[in-house]
């Protein structure tokens, strides 16, 4: 099939960017969204033209390097799938695709699709673990952990910090992914000790970085590669309201 | 005390003083309807005959409603500082008109809240209808008079009309978010508590909507 | 040179023990004063970033990955193996000790490999304690299933994502790290090459590859925890960036180079569907519990898997081994598969390919049995292939996973260059020939938590802190290098890209140096490789400059050291003559088909030592001396 792109283009951080078209010829239904770019960039490479940057490593969907917003969508139509994982089958020929990096103020554009995410980085620095040293910790079964609590920290702890939730995000707000992190740990009981802590630290952390704050628009749950729920949002609120009430 | 700068904080606080207002939206509605019973009248003078309470409650009131503003306003500024740009081609999946036109909504309202109050508290809109300078057969203020005769102004209908639009699209996110926000939601009532979130809003609208189209409608008299 | 793997004397249970009352310390007011590099952080690298920060040394983390949280450890889905015992079904330090040098075909250190079945079960502690949420069962306790074949359930896992729970769990305590100042983090820099003044390793070049700027960092130690180098084959398993420049520009500042040839391929991936490949996706092996192998009979058979009645198939893996059928070690159902499509059996597009086939266990157990079992693994089949596999059999195909060979590293995981230390896969020292499901885990963990703590203390009690900076002339010659090899990259302004060469180099390795080799594709291999890697000089093709973003030029340089280090692979395999683990030669093997050990002649580690460009690589073994086990010819029959 063949296929009209227009692909957000910028030289660095402090240039102008702009939408370029290019027309995908030739693309089979079975390359991932990816694999599409690649084919596009190395015709741009033997045209003698500059390749378009975009972040990608283990492209089965963990690493959460990917992210490019497929016609305004992060990591396209399909839902729980990273665009390393959406196959070209999702489109028909002739289509128009248009791919931007992840907007928000916290995510600066290095290059073309290449997005700075460091500020998720910052938001885990702030409190987003166990401060728990190595050696000298009880043995795994020592401190026994209901089922059902163990899948509820699971379920949070498969975020793979794309920023997906940002870039769906009217408001630019990181709170998907803090809540994730918050209601993994506060889940379990080896992390519930710092729970009220690493939530006022979070949070902080998030303004501190230029997140936007949360609004409530569910666009983050929708976006989210890994089904990554609002319920979570809810917890660390909850989470807030019990440190402050104690 | 000073003011919260907390994210979570902030958002709890708009949630806290957001429900005050739907409570009292809620007991308005409630108060306004005396209109179908005839009573009017003897409500509005029941409650200025309790001066204290009345006041507090209208300090109570505009203190929420300032909060509210106030944080509204400085959280849409941050988040707008934090979006700087959006998409070529911007597609929403779950958010709504009314979840991100709050600020607008909330404008709206508070416009609207202002003329209200010139209306019917202060009744310098339309002075020839005054309630307090035209008392009824009983020597209370005609409050009656005076909303009949508002309503029956094609204009006044129409500022009523947008007032009312503004107020249900704003509690048609506001009533489900503000539980999301106090975390009183799971997996499974979270679906409901949507949808019953913006059933009560339409209902709020309808219930305030039936007295000015009960006079339209001649339906009172 | 005589290689010396320095381990300690005394019976094997005691050996760590012994060896960790011998290192020295260094004071706790001390330690601040010595800076030690880590480059990479999966598994390996952020354990033992975050470890040494916390033990008070100061401490540069390097990766190339825009966040530390990237490395690709976060794709290993199946588990962790550790000897906790916990089911009561007979597990031991012993038998795990047993199990992984009897799965690495008797070619890795007894010693070694103790020690990291004494230490596996402290890395489940710690993991749990720092949140990582493991399978529990209803009770609360943790989960275990056995994996890989194993006879005893060792496996702890969290869903289908054990890697990035716990890379996630070493990246918290990284970022703790990172926040009370004892970890500089420098993401997205590339390690160029490592620079060595008077014989021990004092720092590393890297390339910022924002800016492009090229740097030096200076140290009291370096630490490799780089990973592995199975893009060598262009479609591995491993991640796009995933590549050996780290440890190959160590290679050729004298760190020995061990057992290249010892790759591992994954029997459960999904087949390549065209040349626009990428990466192949691999399928837990878990699959391969509940499905059955087979192909058609007959060659010729196109009709669709579902309207193949029984007595047409061949359930191969079943009718070889009939022990242990479709749970046969990897090595040998990878091997079997190649045979098969060898044959002109395979199924699917370019007929690569072979059916694992749920029909019997969805009528056994119920669709949603599997579904609960396997729900999410279906789902991503049907995600990339558009094929339901409860109605139709999945296809797969092996693809290249993990390289046991790696930097050479002594007892106490230092390379052949004083203060060079490699961690997790870039070394090569607990998998021999082959490595064990649910292992490799296990072992990036130990390293990084448990042994280089303590080893390299040992190694910095011994030199004095900060005796080099950057600005010595040896970091002043190694920035010069590293930049006019960069420059070099980009002037040859050729006409082919750096990944079409890469295609070509993979296609050569997997067909001559992949699961089945010969002395004939292997001396062929090493004919062409050198032609195309001259013919990379001559024609690559690296658009834009060096002073930016530039993925080209990283790439270009990946593909670069893949094209030198592909050579020394192949003279490795080439070298063993023998059939082991993951290294099968057809000129060894038994009657019927199996791998054949030659431990009269290659009961040893392979090391090869950098001679200097257009030299070859000089050969030293460290012999293998099994003291403890009994070498015995792996039978899965």
């Amino acid at each position: 099939m063949n296929l009209t792109l227009y692909v957000w283009r910028q030289a660095g951080p402090k240039e102008k960017g702009r939408l370029v078209q290019y027309e995908a010829r030739d693309i089979s239904p079975d390359m991932s969204f990816l694999e599409m770019l690649d084919v596009v960039n190395e015709d741009l490479i033997r045209r003698g033209e500059e390749p378009i940057a975009f972040d990608s490593d283990c492209r089965e969907g963990i690493c959460g390097a990917c992210g490019q917003a497929v016609n305004g969508t992060p990591h396209g139509p399909r839902k729980l799938t990273t665009t390393c994982q959406l196959h070209m089958r999702n489109y028909q020929d002739g289509d128009t695709i248009y791919i931007e990096p992840f907007r928000a103020l916290a995510f600066p554009v290095v290059k073309d699709l290449v997005i700075d995410r460091g500020s998720l980085d910052r938001i885990i620095q702030s409190g987003g673990y166990i401060s728990v040293h190595t050696g000298g910790v009880a043995d795994g079964n020592a401190i026994l952990i209901p089922k059902s609590d163990a899948d509820t920290a699971m379920d949070a702890a498969e975020c793979i910090g794309c920023g997906a939730c940002v870039a769906a995000c009217p408001n630019g707000s990181a709170m998907l992914f803090t809540a994730a992190k918050v209601t993994h740990l506060a889940s379990l009981p080896q992390g519930k000790i710092e729970a009220g802590r690493r939530v006022c630290m979070m949070t902080e952390e998030m303004l501190r970085q230029g997140f936007g704050n949360c609004g409530n628009h569910y666009e983050c749950e929708s976006a989210c590669p890994k089904g990554i729920r609002v319920r979570f949002i809810a917890k660390l609120n909850r989470e807030f309201l019990k440190t402050r009430s104690t | 005390m000073s003011l919260p700068a907390s994210t979570v904080a902030r958002k709890l606080l708009m949630a806290a003083t957001g429900q005050l207002m739907i409570i009292f939206i809620i007991l308005h509605v409630l108060g306004n309807s005396t209109i179908f019973y005839r009573t009017l009248n003897a409500y509005a003078a029941g409650l200025h005959a309790l001066p204290l309470l009345l006041w507090i409650f209208r300090s109570v009131m505009l203190a929420a409603i300032m909060l509210h503003v106030f944080y509204g306003i400085q959280v849409t500024i941050e988040n707008r500082e934090a979006k700087p740009r959006t998409y070529a081609v911007q597609e929403y999946a779950a958010s709504t008109f009314s979840s991100r036109n709050m600020i607008w909504t909330g404008t709206a309202i508070g416009s609207f809240l202002i003329y209200h109050l010139l209306h019917f508290t202060f009744q310098t809109i339309d002075p020839s209808t005054a309630a307090v300078t035209h008392p009824d057969a009983a020597g209370r203020p005609d409050v009656f008079a005076m909303v009949f005769a508002a309503f029956r102004r094609i204009g006044i209908l129409l500022v009523y009309a947008a007032g009312l639009l503004a107020v249900w699209l704003h509690l048609s996110h506001g009533i489900q978010s503000s539980f999301q926000t106090w975390g009183l939601n799971g997996e499974k009532s979270f679906p409901y508590i949507k949808k019953g979130s913006r059933l009560a809003a339409l209902i709020l609208l309808l219930a305030y909507a039936a007295i000015p189209a009960a006079i339209v409608m001649g339906l009172l008299k | 040179m005589t290689l010396d793997p320095k381990i300690p004397s005394g019976p094997l249970q005691e050996k760590w023990d012994r060896r960790k009352q011998e290192l020295k310390l260094v004071a706790p007011a001390n330690k601040r004063k010595y800076r030690v590099i880590v480059v990479g952080t999966g598994l390996a690298g952020a354990s033992a970033a975050a470890t040494l920060g916390e033990l008070g040394y100061t401490v540069d983390a390097f990766c190339f990955q825009d966040s530390p949280r990237r490395g690709h450890s976060i794709a290993a889905q199946g588990g962790i193996n550790a000897a906790k015992n916990y089911p009561n079904d007979g597990d031991s330090i012993w038998r795990l000790f047993q199990d992984t040098i009897k799965g690495g075909d008797f070619r890795s250190r007894e010693a070694n490999v103790y020690r990291l079945a004494q230490v596996s079960a402290n890395i489940i502690d710690q993991a749990v304690a720092q949140g990582v949420p493991f399978a529990r069962d209803y009770a609360g306790y943790l989960d275990n299933r056995s994996f890989g074949g194993a006879q005893v359930s060792r496996t702890f896992y969290a869903r289908g994502q054990t890697g990035q729970q716990l890379l996630l769990g070493a990246y918290g305590s990284l970022m703790r790290q990172v926040r009370l100042g004892s970890v500089l983090l420098h993401p997205r820099t590339e390690m160029l090459d490592l620079v060595v003044v008077d014989g021990h390793a004092r720092g590393i070049t890297v390339r910022d590859l924002v800016t492009g700027k090229v740097a030096s960092f200076a140290g009291d130690a370096v630490c490799l925890a780089t990973g592995g180098y199975t893009n060598v084959f262009y479609l591995s398993t491993n991640a796009i960036g995933s590549n050996v420049t780290a440890a190959f520009r160590a290679f050729k500042k004298g760190a020995f180079f061990a057992n290249p040839c010892f790759t591992q391929i994954h029997p459960t991936c999904i087949p390549v569907t065209g040349d626009h490949q990428s990466k192949l996706t691999l399928m837990s092996e878990s699959l391969r519990n509940d499905g059955r192998v087979w192909v058609p009979k007959d060659r010729d058979d196109k009709r669709e898997p579902g309207s193949i009645p029984e007595s047409d198939r061949d359930y191969y893996l079943e009718r070889k081994y009939p022990a242990y059928g479709n749970l046969a070690p990897r090595d040998i159902a990878s091997r079997a598969a190649k045979e098969v499509c060898d044959e002109g059996r395979g199924v699917g597009p370019g007929r690569r390919g072979v059916y694992l086939d749920f029909r019997n266990a969805i009528e056994r157990l119920g669709e949603s049995t599997i579904r609960e079992r396997y729900g999410n693994l279906f789902e991503m089949y049907e995600r990339i292939t558009d094929e339901n596999a409860y109605r139709r059999p999945m296809r797969i195909y092996p693809a290249p996973h993990y390289s046991m060979g790696g930097l050479w590293v002594d007892y106490n995981l230092m390379s052949t260059v004083p203060g060079l230390f490699a961690l997790g896969e870039a070394n090569f020292s607990d998998h021999g020939a082959n490595r064990l499901g649910a292992s490799a885990l296990m072992q990036g963990l130990a390293d990084g938590y448990f042994i280089i703590p303590y080893t390299l203390a040992d190694y910095l009690a011994r030199v004095a802190p900060g005796a080099v900076r950057a600005d010595h002339q040896e970091f002043r010659q190694s920035r010069e290098a590293a930049a006019a090899y960069t420059e070099k990259l980009l002037q040859v302004k050729g006409k082919r890209t750096a990944s079409d060469f890469h295609r070509e180099l993979g296609r050569l390795m997997w067909e001559n140096v992949g699961m089945a080799r010969s002395k004939e594709s292997l001396t062929s291999a090493l004919k062409r490789i050198p032609e195309l890697r001259a013919e990379f000089w001559e024609n690559v093709k690296v658009p834009g400059t060096g002073e930016q973003l530039n993925q080209q030029l990283e790439k270009a340089g990946r593909v670069a050291d893949f094209l030198e280090f592909s050579e020394l692979m192949t003279r490795d395999a080439l070298l063993r003559e023998e059939s082991c683990g993951g290294h099968f030669r057809i000129e060894h093997q038994t009657p019927d088909h199996e791998a054949k050990r030659d431990d009269a002649n290659f009961a040893h580690i392979a090391a090869w030592e950098y001679q200097g460009e257009g030299k070859e690589p000089a050969l030293h073994k460290e012999p293998l001396t099994f003291e403890n086990v009994e070498l015995a010819v792996r039978n899965y029959k």
